[in-house]
């Protein structure tokens, strides 16, 4: 809800910051039926996104995005606060199913199959694409009970042994293993802030999810565990594909072989990373990159 | 103000102030807490300074005799001569053998109105458990009158309470005091027994027990249809007008007077399902109504302060909206739900109006054996005894009521210890 009004609120204060700004800056505003820039889609698409609007209710939160997700991929949604990057993230998985009022248009499509299709179990969804929030949220359960929940509630495992054996391997992927291969039996909360969000991170995969989402895996993280979970991002992409929303450009600039930038509900471009933080092709996303807002 | 102040001594000049103000309101809270403090405590000191008596109970020492000819039996084992035996006459032989000298039928009367009318009864039990006292003699202490009983304990604090005493009954208690024949004991018929005529004889038994079966009942049925409410009303049920007004009424039925519960029981239990009155079943049905609503709304708080990252983690991991609410949001509301559980049982243990409605004020001696037999429990025992004519109900009101508060104070220490016990930092 909180989301629907700010989303609401921007194109007031941006309309009176044109209205005081306009000769000295330009627009800080999406034209009306204004394409997006850059490069949208791609020939090995893992998932594929077209005409996407979002409503919490009356409130548009996207408008008409339309995107592809390549294969082992490492995707960076960058954007102002309220921009609608973790609306759309949460897309991807159908989270935002459970948000009261909230109504998706448009098509997704992951492997050629639709996501909102009625024949699709969203129980199955959420299995193949993961999800890592924004604050660690692991169970008040042990470090052990964290990582075999998905294996167990999917029924992965066959035997205790086969069980084992998942939740040492997503520990390891996670590279937490070796800091709580002694205490697995320990409650997960007891763990530090940012070995509680790679525990997390093997949550997901111990279900071997073939997207991850991260909505902002980090910003509730100090820079040391930053670069952690940043070095870790890296190694699973050879694996996974993921999409990350973030706040910070750098990580973005860090982690991501393509940076998608959000503005007010809009895609406004994609390029990959690299030229996005060097030759922006869109005005708007050379504002945002240069810190003149945001 | 001579002077202008710079900014620094305006603050100095308010922080006076301020700190004044705070201390004031430091002394409400404090004598707001007193208050309630010295409430307790006069209920407590007035139940307990009118109550502890009831646990001792005067007894007197005679020598009886267990004499066939006297009782009018010969085998002990034969119901119908035990029914039939003059069990009254051993007691009235001892006081006669005790008090050679008294003659008269007045003053017998009076002599024999210094023990129990139980007596008989009670020396009938110790016969038939210990068959080979039959035509022996032993010395063995027996239960007093309950006007002697209460003459003797005031007697014993220096303010005798000799209305209801004769002269003579007066000096054979001195005699039996003096012999050392008359002592106070452990009250081990008010646990024991149930209800009785006779205020020495009457115990809390079957009150505690009809109050035990009426709460299983009443938890048995609460428990589980009111935590299956509020977890659909809190997870599963969508956001209408339907489900306001069900909240709504959920509110209304917790503010409801508990007597129209009870008539709600008789109308419905009693005259249309035809379900026996007076017995465990229907106090523990009547009850579950009046709790349920309780049980509602504390275990939709306890729900509703599960945090969302948690359910979100569940729905994230692909678990369905079931294994969530099972797995994880379950375990964390438990310990909220049972804390509202016993809560609202200690509010049905204390409930009088709506029993009265269902027939469960009944006197009730036997005690009961189940859910089926007629019984009362605690609070209408106590408001039975209040209403009684005799002196000696008085002290078991009283100590009825300490049994009444202790079976409370620790169901809600419980209560806490649980909530400490199994709560969770997340």
């Amino acid at each position: 809800m909180t989301k629907a009004a700010t989303v609401a609120k921007k194109p007031k204060k941006a309309a009176g910051v044109k209205a005081k700004k306009v000769a000295v800056d330009q627009p800080l505003q999406v034209d009306e039926g204004e394409a997006t820039v850059g490069q949208s889609f791609t020939d090995k698409a893992k998932m594929t996104m077209r005409n996407i609007n979002v409503f919490y209710g009356d409130k548009q939160a996207i408008h008409d995005v339309s995107i592809d997700i390549a294969q082992n991929e490492v995707i960076a949604m960058i954007g102002p606060s309220g921009c609608g990057k973790s609306t759309f993230l949460r897309t991807l998985n159908r989270m935002n199913d459970t948000v009261e009022g909230c109504r998706v248009e448009g098509e997704i499509c992951m492997d050629g199959e639709n996501l909102y299709s009625p024949s699709l179990d969203v129980v199955e969804l959420r299995a193949r694409v993961g999800m890592v929030f924004q604050k660690p949220n692991p169970f008040p359960k042990s470090i052990y009970e964290n990582v075999a929940y998905g294996p167990k509630i999917h029924g992965l495992a066959d035997t205790r042994v086969d069980l084992d054996e998942i939740v040492e391997n997503s520990l390891k992927k996670a590279s937490l293993w070796e800091e709580v291969k002694e205490r697995l039996h320990q409650p997960g909360t007891g763990l530090s802030g940012g070995q509680q969000q790679r525990l997390c991170i093997a949550r997901a995969i111990a279900v071997s999810p073939e997207v991850i989402l991260m909505d902002e895996p980090c910003s509730a993280l100090d820079p040391i565990a930053t670069a952690k979970i940043e070095e870790l991002i890296e190694e699973l992409s050879q694996n996974f594909t993921i999409a990350i929303v973030t706040h910070s450009m750098q990580q973005a600039a860090r982690v991501s072989n393509r940076t998608a930038y959000f503005h007010l509900g809009k895609l406004v471009e994609v390029n990959p990373t690299e030229k996005v933080f060097t030759m922006p092709e869109h005005k708007l996303t050379e504002a945002y990159i240069t810190g003149r807002f945001g | 103000m001579s002077k202008p102040m710079n900014n620094v001594q305006k603050i100095q000049h308010s922080l006076t102030k301020r700190k004044r103000a705070e201390t004031r309101f430091r002394w409400y809270g404090r004598i707001a807490i007193l208050i309630g403090l010295a409430a307790v405590m006069m209920l407590f000191t007035d139940i307990i300074s009118k109550g502890h008596g009831a646990f001792r109970v005067t007894y007197i020492q005679l020598e009886v005799e267990y004499d066939q000819g006297l009782i009018g039996v010969t085998n002990l084992t034969d119901p119908a001569q035990l029914q039939d035996g003059n069990w009254g006459a051993i007691p009235k032989a001892a006081l006669r053998a005790k008090f050679t000298d008294v003659s008269g039928r007045r003053d017998k009367r009076k002599l024999y109105g210094l023990l129990s009318n139980g007596a008989g009864f009670d020396l009938k039990d110790r016969l038939v458990a210990n068959p080979l006292l039959l035509g022996e003699k032993e010395r063995i202490w027996i239960l007093a009158d309950d006007d002697i009983d209460t003459y003797y304990k005031s007697w014993l604090d220096g303010e005798p309470y000799a209305a209801r005493m004769s002269d003579k009954q007066m000096a054979w208690i001195d005699q039996l005091h003096n012999e050392g024949n008359i002592r106070l004991q452990f009250n081990s018929n008010l646990f024991t027994r149930g209800d009785s005529r006779e205020p020495e004889q009457a115990g809390i038994r079957g009150a505690i027990m009809g109050s035990l079966f009426t709460l299983i009942l009443t938890l048995l049925l609460s428990f589980p249809i009111g935590v299956s409410a509020a977890i659909y009303l809190e997870e599963f049920a969508p956001k209408n007008r339907w489900t306001d007004f069900i909240e709504v009424n959920i509110n209304n039925l917790a503010a409801v007077p508990s007597i129209i519960f009870g008539l709600l029981g008789l109308a419905i239990f009693i005259n249309f399902f035809h379900v026996p009155r007076s017995v465990p079943i229907v106090g523990g049905l009547v009850l579950t109504l009046m709790t349920l609503p309780t049980i509602i709304i504390t275990s939709r708080a306890a729900i509703k302060s599960v945090p969302p990252s948690i359910r979100e983690a569940a729905l994230g991991m692909g678990a369905s909206k079931y294994q969530m609410v099972l797995h994880h949001v379950l375990p964390l509301a438990l310990p909220g739900m049972l804390t509202g559980a016993i809560i609202g049982m200690a509010q049905a243990l204390g409930e009088t109006a709506p029993l009265l409605m269902i027939g469960m004020v009944a006197f009730i001696v036997d005690i009961p054996a189940g859910f089926t037999d007629p019984a009362t429990v605690l609070p209408v025992q106590i408001f039975l005894w209040a209403d009684s004519p005799e002196r000696a109900f008085i002290e078991k009101t009283s100590a009825a009521i300490m049994v009444l508060l202790s079976f409370l104070i620790v169901m809600n220490t419980t209560a806490v210890w649980l909530r400490k016990r199994l709560e969770r930092r997340w």
